[in-house]
């Protein structure tokens, strides 16, 4: 497949133990390097395409991811890394584990793995790609770009 | 080897503390339990690699008295003591008044049952 | 006169893996407060004692924090079997204090990178990197995970690592140990370097001392403190000294971290040297009973694991100190007064660990 662009990427930890974490930014480094595809790793929210989240949401940090990714110009994709992401994993029966990043943002992509392996966020990556192609082209088609945002 | 918990008062803790201090403890964690009729909770002091253990036990929404003005870093601790637990703490420090820990449930691990009835 | 101003720093912050939140109080440029609030990833994992049972928790446990997943572990694994008696058998040690080093390793390189992309040499935090990946693949090939590893249980390891496999880490340690001197040369010797880390955070030994820090932050201020020297696992029969440094600053606790990065890999040669054979998993019966504190030495520092059981298969309670959270007083002793540009780098020196501050 062809990667017409070279996507940033924003990566916030909702609640993850850290694991996932240090994968993402694993990930970066020489050894699996996604780098060479263009991808940079920002800290900025207005400079990214793509949001990776690690670990489940809860109360406090539920505003924060809504408020990064209200902030990402269009279009954009998100990534769930990590089962806890994806649905809150191990902690989900936790008190102050609300479950997955889909519970307040719409997710694209999920990586599940405990922690994710910087091969399968790799492959995420890749598929979000295509994806945010896709947005693209619908924009450039005048379809507006949704974005939900479930109950407040 | 046994560990020994050593059962103290909840009113004779600062001068059990005290005496800690002059001998130059340092602290190394304050941890609450939630049991049966309350809480209790221990307090782990060290000197060079040696440790002691103090435990008191509180009733349900009696205070107990703070003892960062002796060791300093209690006020974290005590404060997440406040926060998770529910127990009121009197004179710490450096007081967040419940907003170290913000948890969409307030004191989680607090009596379930009393806490409704209030 | 100058105003009084307050920035909040993190939650999401560039310089930040992790998200936690600071009030800085700031006159002109200098901070004269700090004020922390946590919270952001509190999860609440303790009150996952009574949904699953002793057993279970062990993956609980390991899950505190993806870097310090092994002692986390270890230390709950050591408070339960000290509970119920259990006597672990000798290899079993000895494979346990080996991968301890390991996760010490990956985790004190890790911090270098991590402290070298906070000073803003991103060369340095890149080839920090590519040599820790090393020390994961030989995690990896002994367990099969990464950064979480479970195999760790009540009683031993759930699985043997082989003579072979250990006598092919010597190998892998000899290259990481001489690749690493390049960068440790390059984080002692440089002087751009040393202009980020020379007196910067300074604490003296009595201040340690009262702010109860523990682990390099200790020891970088010459307290020659080292919960592993109470002998838990293998480490009785192993020969090292502690490493401190007069310095008392940041550089101090990059030194020490540095150091015992090349004293891990001496313990590992020992270790691979003595382990004897034999099982490495003893039968466990029953469930436990009484409470038991259990202090080890965690990359970041000293950390306390209590237990309390009553004879039921679910605990009553379960209760980490991690080293964070006994160095974050100490944090905010060490920001009053600096200047806001070397705000991330005091916050990167006590190697924030908030996912185990916070559980």
């Amino acid at each position: 497949m062809k990667i017409s662009r070279s996507p940033w990427l924003l990566h916030y930890d909702a609640s993850s133990c850290n694991g996932c974490d240090i994968e993402v930014l694993a990930s970066t480094t020489p050894r699996f390097d996604v780098e060479r595809f263009g991808i940079i790793n920002t800290g900025n929210p207005k400079h990214a395409d793509i949001m990776v989240v690690t670990g489940g949401v809860n109360a406090q940090t539920k505003q924060v991811v809504r408020q990064l990714y209200s902030q990402m110009p269009d279009p954009k994709v998100v990534i769930a890394a990590g089962i806890c992401a994806c649905d809150g994993g191990i902690f989900k029966d936790c008190y102050n584990i609300s479950g997955g990043v889909d519970t307040v943002i719409p997710v694209d992509v999920y990586v599940p793995g405990c922690a994710v392996r910087p091969e399968a966020l790799i492959d995420g990556v890749v598929k979000a790609l295509a994806i945010l192609d896709e947005k693209r082209e619908a924009m450039k088609n005048h379809a507006t770009c949704e974005v939900h945002f479930d109950k407040a | 080897m046994e560990q020994e918990f050593r059962r103290v008062s909840r009113r004779t803790i600062l001068s059990e503390v005290q005496s800690l201090e002059e001998e130059h403890y340092r602290l190394i964690q304050i941890c609450a339990t939630t049991v049966e009729d309350g809480y209790e909770i221990l307090y782990t002091f060290g000197k060079g690699y040696d440790e002691v253990q103090v435990k008191i036990h509180t009733d349900e929404g009696e205070h107990v008295q703070s003892i960062s003005r002796l060791f300093p870093p209690a006020w974290l601790y005590e404060n997440e003591i406040h926060d998770l637990h529910g127990i009121a703490i009197d004179g710490i420090t450096l007081d967040f008044r419940g907003g170290l820990y913000r948890t969409k449930e307030k004191a989680p691990f607090a009596h379930k049952e009393e806490k409704e009835g209030k | 006169m100058s105003s009084r101003s307050v920035i909040p720093f993190g939650p999401q912050h560039p310089v930040l893996p992790e998200p936690i939140h600071l009030d800085l109080v700031l006159e002109d440029e200098k901070v004269v407060e700090a004020v922390p609030s946590i919270g952001f990833v509190h999860r609440g994992l303790e009150s996952l004692v009574t949904k699953k049972d002793f057993k279970e928790m062990v993956y609980v446990a390991e899950r505190i924090c993806g870097i310090c997943s092994f002692g986390h572990g270890f230390g709950y694994c050591d408070a339960v079997e000290h509970i119920m008696d259990i006597e672990v058998t000798e290899r079993a040690n000895y494979l346990r204090t080996i991968l301890f080093e390991m996760s010490r390793m990956h985790s004190h390189i890790l911090w270098l990178g991590l402290m070298a992309d906070a000073f803003g040499f991103e060369s340095l935090f890149m080839d920090t990197w590519r040599i820790r990946e090393k020390v994961l693949d030989m995690l990896e090939a002994a367990t099969g995970g990464r950064v979480i590893f479970s195999i760790l249980d009540v009683g031993g390891l759930r699985r043997d690592i082989p003579d072979d496999m250990l006598k092919s880490f010597l190998p892998v340690l000899d290259e990481i140990e001489k690749e690493l001197a390049i960068d440790v040369k390059a984080f002692l010797n440089d002087s751009a370097v040393k202009s980020r880390l020379c007196g910067v955070g300074f604490l003296s030994a009595e201040q340690v001392e009262k702010l109860g820090c523990c682990g390099p932050f200790l020891r970088g201020s010459g307290v020659k403190r080292d919960s592993r020297k109470l002998g838990y696992a293998a480490y009785d029969d192993i020969d090292f000294e502690i490493i401190t440094s007069d310095d008392c600053d940041t550089y101090g606790r990059t030194f020490v971290r540095a150091q015992e990065i090349l004293q891990s890999i001496s313990i590992i040669r020992q270790a691979i040297e003595k382990v004897p054979a034999g099982e490495v998993m003893v039968p466990v019966k029953g469930f436990p009973k009484g409470e038991h504190m259990t202090r080890i030495e965690q990359p970041r520092g000293e950390a306390c694991y209590y237990v309390k059981a009553n004879g039921t298969k679910f605990l009553e309670r379960m209760r980490v100190r991690t080293p964070t959270f006994a160095n974050i007083p100490a944090l905010t002793e060490t920001l009053q007064g600096c200047s806001l540009s070397d705000v991330p780098i005091l916050v990167v020196a006590i190697d924030p660990c908030i996912s185990c501050t916070e559980r």
